[in-house]
């Protein structure tokens, strides 16, 4: 009964420090299940350890984590076949077809996916009997995510996934991540592509320097400030404005009645450049990386694949 | 629809039933040799590399005449003397030189890696290791042995006993070798220089272990340098199910010492699945 309750990831005071570097400086995460949450944050803010450390790769310096009620540092074979997880890195020898490959990875798994239905979900069917050394690096991507979901995982960890993709493929990525929700499958998603996030994420959190900065809904985070819609235009002498307002039509009529007509029939006229902008969440996340740059003392170090304490 | 919605952890880990490790570790076995097979390199200089020296052994010195254990006695073709010694080689290339090469392999793309992030035990990672070096080098010994016989017309044993020998040193040998092959595969610190460190040891080995060179040739302090390895054992222990019972005499004792064979391989394999018990990972982890 408490397992049910119980999230799905749960985070809290992590820290890693290899040697003298602190990459995860005291982290709390939450993660319900069925719930998708997208980590954001720049290359070596901590994102990659802190998933590996809930993956089982890293230990942790100290802090609490429980990954589908158990610790990650001790799972065994029955935790890590709840598991699907899609590297970073895609790493095939190549050797095998997309069909041998997936099968032999299905056959780890208590309770696995049909081998031929992953392979349409990704969209390899013309490929599947095509050696891995042979497939594009974004059709080698597409194995790496169809492993990843094979053995019909309850939290998927998905590590950049769609780097590489051309648009298309990308939608396509969407379709399936969208169905694996749908059936309540628990994802955590990194990516550098902030329209994916907000596609695909239930809520977010961003990470800088090793310490989650912001978290919350997709449509929230950052705090209601950083939505406020922004209104940039350039003035009658030339100078670009810009102005936040929580009603930008009124602003704009403002503008527009301000702006010396331009037409022979009197009418007001056009402010020139006007741009009314919503935030998105691209927007929001740069605004708190720059925020936070510009006032954190440590540098955002970063931690080589390889390190070792 | 709620029923697939709403998993719990509970309810399924009564239901989970994961796959043996014996059976997972037999699945891997066939794939594994398909991708032995899959490899050229492997395929040239692991599993065709002693049949192609035997070929050029036998070529460029049959001229010169039969070996025998000394002046007057009856003695065999370059070929037959060779042979038992290209058995030897062939266990340890599939053992050391294969395994050793393709784990640094998988730990440098992130296969080991990706490995490590399913259920997939070690145990079953390691039958299917063993199992593709068994499978491998049954096949290699019996091409060997198939064109030794039919193109260089070798005459084979007929003895039970001889083939008895030949099976222990094999089975052993093998064992060994895989083992041995886990456990170097650690030392490469990336898959590009796992055959810069691995084909030197393989290589020096088989000259000082009487593969390429005639062991009885070969200065005192070497002999007893090889006798700290396993390959000159695999060698002795080859040529004693291969060659006729006179030839003992060229050996270092004058005998063909197979309970000093069994003993030496054993040790190895115990060295063996020390090392790689305690050096191998899925990932180099930290602390």
């Amino acid at each position: 009964m408490d397992q049910i309750q119980s999230p799905a990831v749960r985070v809290r005071g992590l820290r890693k420090a290899y040697g003298q570097v602190t990459a995860v400086d005291g982290i709390d995460l939450d993660i319900a299940r069925g719930e998708t949450l997208a980590l954001l944050g720049p290359n070596g803010a901590g994102k990659s350890t802190t998933i590996e450390i809930l993956e089982g790769y890293r230990r942790r310096s100290s802090g609490e984590v429980s990954v589908l009620g158990a610790d990650p540092a001790t799972g065994g074979r029955a935790w890590r076949s709840e598991l699907g997880i899609v590297l970073q890195s895609a790493a095939e020898t190549g050797l095998y077809t997309v069909r041998e490959q997936l099968r032999q990875f299905a056959g780890y798994y208590p309770n696995p996916r049909d081998v031929d239905e992953v392979i349409a979900a990704v969209g390899l069917e013309q490929k599947a009997g095509t050696r891995i050394s042979k497939l594009s690096g974004g059709q080698r991507r597409r194995v790496d995510v169809a492993l990843g979901i094979v053995g019909r995982p309850q939290l998927l960890f998905l590590d950049e996934p769609t780097t590489g993709f051309d648009p298309e493929a990308r939608r396509e990525f969407w379709g399936l991540i969208e169905r694996l929700k749908a059936e309540g499958t628990t994802i955590l998603l990194t990516t550098h592509y902030l329209d994916e996030a907000a596609q695909l994420g239930d809520r977010a959190a961003v990470i800088l320097g090793g310490r989650i900065v912001a978290e919350g809904a997709i449509a929230e985070l950052g705090g209601p400030a950083a939505r406020v819609p922004i209104v940039r235009w350039r003035d009658a002498s030339g100078v670009r404005r810009e102005q936040r307002t929580e009603r930008p039509a009124e602003l704009v009529a403002a503008l527009a009645a301000e702006a010396a007509p331009t037409t022979a029939d009197g009418r007001g006229g056009e402010p020139a450049e006007l741009e009314v902008i919503r935030p998105s969440l691209e927007d929001v996340y740069l605004e708190l990386v720059r925020a936070a740059e510009a006032s954190t003392v440590s540098p955002i170090v970063a931690i080589p694949e390889e390190a070792r304490a | 629809m709620s029923a697939v919605t709403t998993p719990s952890t509970a309810g399924r880990a009564g239901s989970v039933r994961l796959p043996g490790v014996l059976a997972s570790g037999l699945s891997r076995v066939g794939y594994e040799v398909r991708g032995y097979f899959r490899s050229p390199d492997t395929v040239f200089f692991t599993f065709l590399f002693p049949l192609i020296m035997l070929g050029i052994f036998t070529a460029a010195f049959s001229s010169s005449g039969d070996i025998a254990p000394g002046p007057g006695t009856a003695g065999v073709s370059v070929g037959a003397y060779y042979l038992p010694g290209m058995l030897a080689a062939g266990v340890l290339l599939s053992g050391v030189q294969n395994l050793a090469v393709d784990i640094a392999g998988e730990k440098g793309d992130g296969m080991l890696k990706r490995l490590g992030g399913t259920p997939l035990s070690p145990v079953s990672y390691f039958i299917g290791k063993l199992g593709q070096v068994f499978t491998t080098g049954v096949l290699q010994a019996g091409l060997l042995l198939l064109v030794a016989a039919t193109v260089f017309g070798v005459e084979l044993p007929t003895s039970g006993e001889a083939w008895l020998t030949f099976a222990w040193v094999f089975v052993l040998g093998t064992v060994a070798s895989a083992l041995l092959g886990i456990a170097l595969s650690a030392v490469p610190r990336s898959a590009r220089s796992a055959t810069a460190v691995v084909v030197p040891i393989v290589l020096v080995l088989q000259f000082i272990s009487g593969v390429y060179l005639q062991f009885s040739a070969l200065p005192e302090w070497m002999q007893n340098l090889a006798s700290l390895f396993p390959l000159k054992w695999m060698a002795q222990g080859m040529r004693a199910a291969f060659l006729p019972e006179d030839f003992a005499v060229m050996e270092q004792h004058g005998t063909w010492d197979l309970g000093w064979v069994a003993l030496w391989l054993l040790v190895w394999l115990v060295i063996g699945l020390v090392a790689s018990r305690l050096t191998f990972r899925w990932i180099r982890r930290d602390a």
